[in-house]
């Protein structure tokens, strides 16, 4: 596999395509903007909890970005929704951890699931922000909401 | 080996291509089949041996303080410095040796102009300072175009003084004429601020045209020139275009990092409040107050770049000896060659003048349906060093309805090879990202 097909796992490009979890959510706890201004890349995030603010019902999302960031927010969306708040904080810290790996070992596909595409990234320093932006979201939305 | 060298016949007046880039050490044959590409030399140049040398030449034999003290080793180093002053007055055509100010940068340089005016707009600089000052209501004219450094400053001379910023609008291309810019002076212009060549689009504005409208519309307005993308690249006669002040980086020239110029009329210069006070800027200091001397040493506050100076000074001889007539024509070549190409693929847009029109040696092009940070990463990956993002230009692409856009750049060591590599490489960006050949 070349650096670039490395980078850009044929999963990233088809969620930067479907884009799952792009448009707004009705009757959201709480939302929360992000904004990379060295590449202008921006996300809107919301969220919804159940009664209990312990398990995530539904999240949603609006933003512009290049592929890395829009792909990464359509996976979260995947693996976030009906996850209890404590879990996915959890995954979020290791999502954070996996991007900081400058791309030594080996993630845990049972933890971070589809995430692990995004294990390539973590080899270029400029394009970790990218992946973080709705992850970073995601973290205050719910803080938020809590 | 023979066809694996397409550019053995490229010239720069009367240099040979792979001559020139034998200057440049950065281009030393690398043993790569494929060198790296290096089309970011709007952002920062690479520098000549000659440029290398004569600062190293400096520190080895010469280096000592400028405009202090009473060393013959003092006076050596002065001579130098101020040689350096006189290469960069005749470089760029100005009237006076001490219409050149050293600064650390454009930025720095722009700084001082609009730090200065904001000076005496609050009554410092005394009478003569008073021409500068602006009122609540006065207009600074700019275009959309500027980049960040031509127009942060006057957003801040606009919040300390109550004047108004007033824009030159944009085209669908990022385009603007004299007729735009006319069409927006009235009576209260005090500021025209522009660049002369677009860091984004690349246009080419007639200068001297723009300036004589303002001095026909407004003739109370001072004219101060963004010469950045200019300076480095063509002829350009400061002095002949009329401008009040101007400023360009060092860096962009091929000389070094950490010096720049101001450029003002000797009268304006000796009047400007100096935006930083400090040692060796003064007549007469007593505890409670200070006389500055006249340009350019007023604004020359602490310690200098000298030998920063000296390396800016060698780049500019070098590139007189090319001829700035056959540097802007190299550069043009670049241009019509990426134009021409991108015209061709389906997809990719060209920012700023179109095909057949008149632009500088720096293409911005965005891809329907790939952001500029995956479209740079592909370049990457395929050896091409290009600039991506906004180009410190929020507002221009902004106006274009584009987030971000992908530049590339040429400077006197570019070569049409690099041109070709650069189209082939863009019309394979779509398909990557899995786009059809047809536009989006």
């Amino acid at each position: 596999m070349s650096n670039l097909d490395g980078l850009y796992q044929e999963i990233i490009l088809d969620h930067a395509k479907a884009r799952h979890g792009d448009g707004p959510l009705e009757g959201a706890d709480a939302e929360h903007h992000e904004y990379n201004p060295t590449c202008g890349d921006e996300i809107t995030l919301r969220v919804k909890l159940d009664g209990a603010r312990e398990r995530i019902d539904a999240v949603a999302w609006q933003g512009d970005g290049c592929s890395i960031s829009m792909a990464s927010a359509s996976v979260l969306t995947d693996l976030m929704a009906g996850r209890p708040v404590d879990e996915a904080l959890g995954l979020a810290e290791e999502f954070r951890a996996m991007l900081r790996s400058k791309g030594e070992g080996v993630p845990d596909e049972d933890v971070l699931g589809d995430a692990i595409a995004f294990h390539g990234v973590s080899k270029y320093v400029m394009r970790i922000k990218c992946a973080m932006l709705s992850w970073v979201a995601l973290e205050a939305a719910v803080a938020k909401a809590r | 080996m023979e066809g694996m060298i397409p550019t053995a016949t490229e010239r720069v007046g009367a240099r040979a291509i792979d001559e020139i880039r034998n200057d440049f050490p950065a281009f030393a044959a690398s043993g790569d089949a494929r060198p790296t590409a290096y089309l970011d030399s709007a952002a920062t140049a690479q520098r000549p041996t000659a440029v290398l040398d004569a600062e190293r030449d400096y520190l080895e034999h010469d280096l000592a303080a400028v405009h202090r003290g009473a060393s013959a080793a003092t006076g050596r180093s002065t001579t130098r410095f101020e040689e350096a002053r006189a290469d960069l007055a005749r470089f760029v055509g100005a009237a006076d040796d001490r219409e050149i100010v050293w600064a650390q940068n454009a930025t720095d340089a722009l700084n001082m102009v609009a730090l200065g005016i904001a000076d005496a707009s609050a009554g410092i600089g005394g009478a003569d300072a008073a021409r500068f000052a602006l009122r609540p209501g006065d207009e600074i004219v700019l275009t959309e175009a500027e980049h960040h450094a031509n127009l942060l400053p006057w957003q801040r001379v606009a919040q300390r003084t109550g004047a108004r910023l007033v824009p030159v609008k944009v085209d669908e291309h990022g385009c603007w004429s004299v007729d735009d810019l006319v069409a927006v002076l009235t009576p209260r212009t005090r500021i025209v601020a522009f660049a002369e060549i677009s860091n984004v689009t690349g246009l080419i504005v007639p200068v001297a045209d723009v300036v004589a409208a303002v001095r026909a519309r407004a003739p109370q307005a001072l004219v101060v020139l963004d010469a950045c993308q200019s300076v480095p690249h063509r002829p350009v006669d400061l002095a002949g275009y009329d401008v009040d002040f101007a400023a360009f980086s060092g860096h962009k020239m091929l000389g070094p990092n950490g010096i720049g110029v101001l450029y003002g009329r000797a009268e304006l210069l000796d009047a400007l409040p100096p935006a930083r006070t400090g040692g060796s800027t003064i007549t007469r200091v007593t505890f409670d107050s200070a006389e500055f001397l006249p340009a350019p040493q007023r604004f020359e506050a602490g310690t200098q770049p000298v030998s920063q100076a000296i390396g800016l000074a060698a780049a500019a001889r070098y590139l007189e000896g090319m001829g700035m007539d056959a540097v802007a024509a190299h550069e043009d070549a670049f241009a019509e060659r990426v134009v021409e190409g991108v015209a061709g693929i389906p997809g990719v847009r060209i920012v700023g003048p179109q095909a057949g029109h008149a632009r500088a040696g720096l293409v911005s092009v965005a891809v329907d349906g790939v952001h500029a940070h995956d479209v740079g990463q592909f370049l990457d990956d395929a050896g091409l060093v290009v600039r991506v993002g906004h180009h410190c230009a929020q507002p221009l692409h902004r106006a274009l309805g584009l987030t971000a856009t992908t530049r590339a750049s040429a400077h006197v060591y570019t070569t049409a090879e690099e041109a070709d590599r650069f189209v082939a490489a863009l019309g394979e960006v779509r398909s990557f990202f899995g786009l059809g050949t047809g536009a989006a």
